[in-house]
C-alpha cells in the first residue's frame, strides 16, 4: 500500500469514529433504547449511512477505472449459508444484552467511556473462540 | 375573518404541534444528529472504498489481529493476515475520530455506561462469537452488505435485528442489569 493510502484508511476511520460519536452510538444505553422502541434513532443512523455508502459503492467504481489510491475496487461476497444466519443470530443475542457492536466497541474508547473495554474483551474472547471452534473443523 | 399569514401560522402551530411526522415520539432525543453522524460513518465507509478500494466492516479486525498472536489455521487465512494491518490502522482511526468528536463537540463529562460488567462481557463475547461467525456485524453486513446490494446480508441484518429485538426486550422485563 501507498504511504497515501495509509493517511486515507486513518481518515476514513475517524470519520466513522466522528459518526459514531456524533450519533451517540457509542452509548450503549442509547442502542438499548432502540432495541426496546423507546428512540428509533439508530434507523437514522443506519440509513444515513448506507445511502452514503450506496452511491460510493454503486457509482465510484463507474465512474472511476480504479480507486484513486490503490489499483482494485474491493468486493464483499456474502452467503446466505448456515454460518451467515446462525452467526447473525447469535450477534444479535449479545447485542440485545449488551448493546455494544464491534464499531462503538473501538470507537467508544476514544471518547473515554471506559466500561466498554470490558464488552471490548468480550469481543475478542468471543472472536477467538469462533477461530479456535472453525480451527477444528 | 384573520388574514392570510395568520391563518397559515395557526395551522402551522397546531400542525408542529400535534407531532404529524410523530419526530418527537419517534426520536425524543431530536432526530438530527443521527441523521448527521450516520453520513460521517457512510462518507467513512465511502471514502475508504473510493481512495483505497477497500471494504471496510468494524469486526474483522478482532479476528484479524488475531493472526499477530496465534498460530490456529482459521487465523493464518490470506485474508486476515493481509488485511491485519490496515484493519488496526482503521481502528486506531476511529478511536480518534471518536476522541475528536468527544473533545470539541462532546459533553464535558465522558459517556460512562452504567451497564453491569457481566452484562457487557457476556454480551460482548456473544457479539464477538457470532459477528465472526456471521462474518459480518451492524458495519459489516449492515452498511457495506446493504450498500454492495447483498441479500444475504439483508437477511443477516433482519436476523440480528430481531434476536437483539427480543432479547433487549427480555432483559428489560426481567429487570436485570440497565
Amino acid at each position: 500500500m501507498k504511504p497515501a493510502a495509509w493517511i486515507a484508511v486513518l481518515v476514513a476511520g475517524a470519520l466513522f469514529g466522528f459518526g459514531l460519536g456524533v450519533s451517540t452510538m457509542i452509548s450503549p444505553e442509547v442502542v438499548l433504547s432502540f432495541l426496546r422502541f423507546v428512540d428509533f434513532g439508530l434507523l437514522l443512523v443506519l440509513g444515513g449511512a448506507v445511502v452514503v455508502c450506496l452511491l460510493a459503492y454503486q457509482i465510484g467504481p463507474r465512474l472511476l477505472a480504479k480507486p484513486v489510491l490503490a489499483p482494485t475496487f474491493g468486493a464483499r461476497p456474502a452467503l446466505a449459508d448456515r454460518d451467515t444466519l446462525v452467526g447473525a443470530a447469535i450477534f444479535g443475542v449479545g447485542w440485545g444484552l449488551c448493546g455494544v457492536c464491534p464499531g462503538p466497541a473501538v470507537a467508544g474508547l476514544g471518547a473515554g467511556n471506559w466500561p466498554l473495554l470490558i464488552a471490548l474483551a468480550g469481543i475478542f474472547a468471543g472472536a477467538y473462540a469462533q477461530g479456535f471452534i472453525a480451527s477444528r473443523r | 375573518m384573520q388574514d392570510r399569514p395568520v391563518r397559515v401560522a395557526a395551522f402551522l402551530r397546531v400542525f408542529l404541534n400535534h407531532d404529524t411526522f410523530m419526530l418527537n415520539s419517534l426520536f425524543p432525543l431530536g432526530w438530527q444528529h443521527y441523521v448527521v453522524g450516520g453520513l460521517f460513518i457512510g462518507s467513512g465507509v465511502g471514502v475508504l472504498f473510493l481512495l483505497t478500494g477497500l471494504v471496510g466492516g468494524a469486526s474483522s479486525v478482532f479476528s484479524s489481529t488475531w493472526s499477530y498472536l496465534s498460530r490456529l489455521s482459521f487465523f493464518r487465512q490470506t485474508r486476515f493476515v493481509q488485511t491485519r494491518a490496515w484493519r488496526l490502522v482503521y481502528a486506531l482511526g476511529m478511536v480518534l475520530g471518536a476522541w475528536i468528536w468527544w473533545h470539541w463537540f462532546g459533553p464535558a463529562q465522558a459517556a460512562h455506561t452504567g451497564l453491569p460488567w457481566w452484562q457487557l462481557l457476556a454480551g460482548g463475547f456473544l457479539v464477538g462469537y457470532g459477528a465472526r461467525l456471521s462474518n459480518g456485524c451492524t458495519s459489516g453486513h449492515g452498511i457495506c452488505g446493504l450498500a454492495f446490494l447483498q441479500w444475504p446480508s439483508l437477511l443477516a441484518v433482519l436476523i440480528f435485528l430481531g434476536t437483539a429485538i427480543v432479547v433487549a426486550h427480555l432483559v428489560a422485563a426481567i429487570g436485570v442489569g440497565a
